[in-house]
């Protein structure tokens, strides 16, 4: 691969207990494109992308984000290179002690890089990007699980990251739904250019919006190609994920 | 030998678990000092531990100097006493049952609230969302809620000691008929300062166990709302428990 690298992985293992979850991790994600980690559940796809934010420290093995490595930062260096990140989670992990305007502008207040109605403005202008202006004044409780994943994308986008890792972004969500996060992703994608790194299960909705696609399976790699060469693959294994997954395998696209 | 390997690995598993929950308690005191100063949640700590605890407090203080004036007024009446009635309760109330009662009523009420707290935002992500944003979570919400509970459990114990005292006056001089002077001046030549230094030190000392206690069982949730039931009742059993035993071996120094 000769693009620029955002993050190098190389050889990370992680043991919970005595249960091997990563055995061995060599992964590059591609500087400004959105990479999408596919494979079965339980296979540690989260724990991989937790890796990369360092949420979780390796057993052994690098993480390189900018030239750096993350395993063996103290929590001041770690600190600084999140600042390039942000997160979407599963469940979005909103803050429920605040409504949505205070958990999209909680970033920006904390790091007080702008005043206040330089933040309300900036906050506004988000929750109106992601379709959400009018339920600034809701609380987490009180939304739809896709209000919820926007919410939580306009938290995230909000500090303009460079990196944004979205762990399983459309999990319980309707299939309209889940079109509607994806291509909300795409759009925000194309308007500010981050790196985006996705680990989901939407087998064939995934393929159009991914540049790359990497499959995790027995704690390795075994498959990184462009999205469309990916489908091509005739790795059995790749096979048979993508076709168990996806009813339309058969049908054009 | 089964039973002398079950033994040592819980022995182990126990002074490992100490030894977490003592780093715990140094990193939350650590963060303190190093900015931002998150004044604006210590204050919002204190209004829900303290103020929001203080009627609780105040109902149950009040009943219990009522019902220790009526004790000791019908036991020191047995040796013609009854004048000492107002030394009798001051000094129950200022010495053993102010710190210990509002500290046991600041971990049912609070100490609960917090374990509960800190396990939710632990099991949806939200201490994860945190680190992220590269926001310390023991600062962001352990180190607040200590420094709370450290100021605002004295205080909650000053207003348990001086309603109790006003409980037992209602019961034994309005209602017993004990002279309201001998009440008085019997509270004033009994209680020496080192009886109400000793009731700060000890509410102090349980307000840190309380908050150190909750703090340290929601963060270590374990991922499940069965962990989270757990991890709420142990934080509530084990403060109250670590409160009695505190109690007896700090009263045994003071003394």
């Amino acid at each position: 691969m000769s693009l620029p690298i955002a993050i190098q992985i190389r050889g990370v293992e992680k043991k919970f207990g005595d249960h091997e979850v990563l055995k061995g991790v060599d992964l590059d994600i591609p500087k400004g494109k959105i990479t999408t980690i596919i494979g079965p559940s339980g296979e540690g796809k989260s724990v991989l992308l937790k890796h990369m934010i360092g949420l979780i420290r390796p057993d052994c093995g690098t993480v390189m984000v900018d030239g750096v490595d993350l395993s063996s930062l103290g929590e001041r260096k770690l600190n600084e290179i999140r600042k390039k990140f942000a997160m979407l989670f599963q469940s979005a992990a909103l803050f429920d002690s605040m409504n949505v305007f205070d958990n999209v502008a909680f970033p920006l207040r904390e790091k007080r890089l702008k005043t206040e109605s330089e933040i309300q403005i900036a906050v506004f202008e988000m929750l109106e990007r992601v379709g959400l202006r009018a339920m600034g004044h809701k609380f987490p409780a009180e939304l739809s699980g896709g209000m919820k994943k926007r919410a939580g994308l306009a938290r995230a986008l909000a500090m303009g990251p460079e990196i944004i890792l979205f762990d399983e972004p459309t999990t319980g969500l309707d299939p309209l739904m889940v079109h509607a996060i994806h291509h909300l992703i795409l759009s925000m994608h194309q308007t500010f250019g981050f790196t985006g790194i996705m680990v989901s299960h939407e087998i064939p909705e995934i393929f159009p919006i991914s540049d790359w696609v990497a499959m995790l399976k027995g704690g390795t790699i075994i498959a990184m190609k462009p999205s469309e060469e990916f489908r091509q693959l005739t790795d059995p294994r790749v096979r048979e994920f993508i076709s168990v997954n996806n009813g339309m395998a058969a049908m054009p696209v | 030998m089964s039973l002398i390997r079950y033994l040592g690995a819980r022995a182990i598993e126990f002074i490992e678990e100490m030894g977490k929950m003592a780093l715990f308690l140094l990193r939350a005191f650590g963060w303190f000092f190093r900015p931002p100063v998150r004044i604006y949640q210590i204050i919002k700590q204190m209004h829900f531990v303290g103020f929001k605890s203080s009627f609780v407090v105040t109902l149950t203080a009040a009943f219990t100097g009522m019902v220790l004036a009526l004790q000791g007024y019908y036991t020191l009446r047995k040796f013609g006493s009854e004048a000492l009635l107002g030394s009798a309760v001051a000094l129950s109330m200022i010495r053993e049952l102010g710190p210990v009662l509002a500290s046991l009523m600041v971990t049912a009420r609070a100490g609960s609230a917090i374990t509960a707290e800190i396990g939710i935002m632990r099991i949806t992500e939200q201490i994860d969302a945190l680190e992220t944003m590269a926001i310390n979570p023991l600062q962001y919400l352990v180190t607040p809620k200590i420094i709370a509970s450290l100021l605002c459990v004295p205080l909650l114990v000053a207003i348990f000691d001086v309603v109790g005292i006003g409980g037992g006056y209602l019961v034994g001089v309005k209602l017993l008929g004990v002279s309201g002077g001998s009440y008085w001046s019997s509270i004033e030549s009994a209680v020496e300062w080192k009886d109400v230094y000793g009731g700060i030190l000890k509410s102090i000392s349980f307000g840190l166990i309380v908050s150190w206690v909750c703090c340290y069982k929601g963060y270590f949730t374990k991922m499940s709302a069965e962990g989270l039931g757990r991890a709420t009742t142990q934080s509530v059993v084990l403060a109250s428990v670590l409160i009695l035993v505190w109690d007896y071996f700090l009263t045994s120094i003071l003394l």
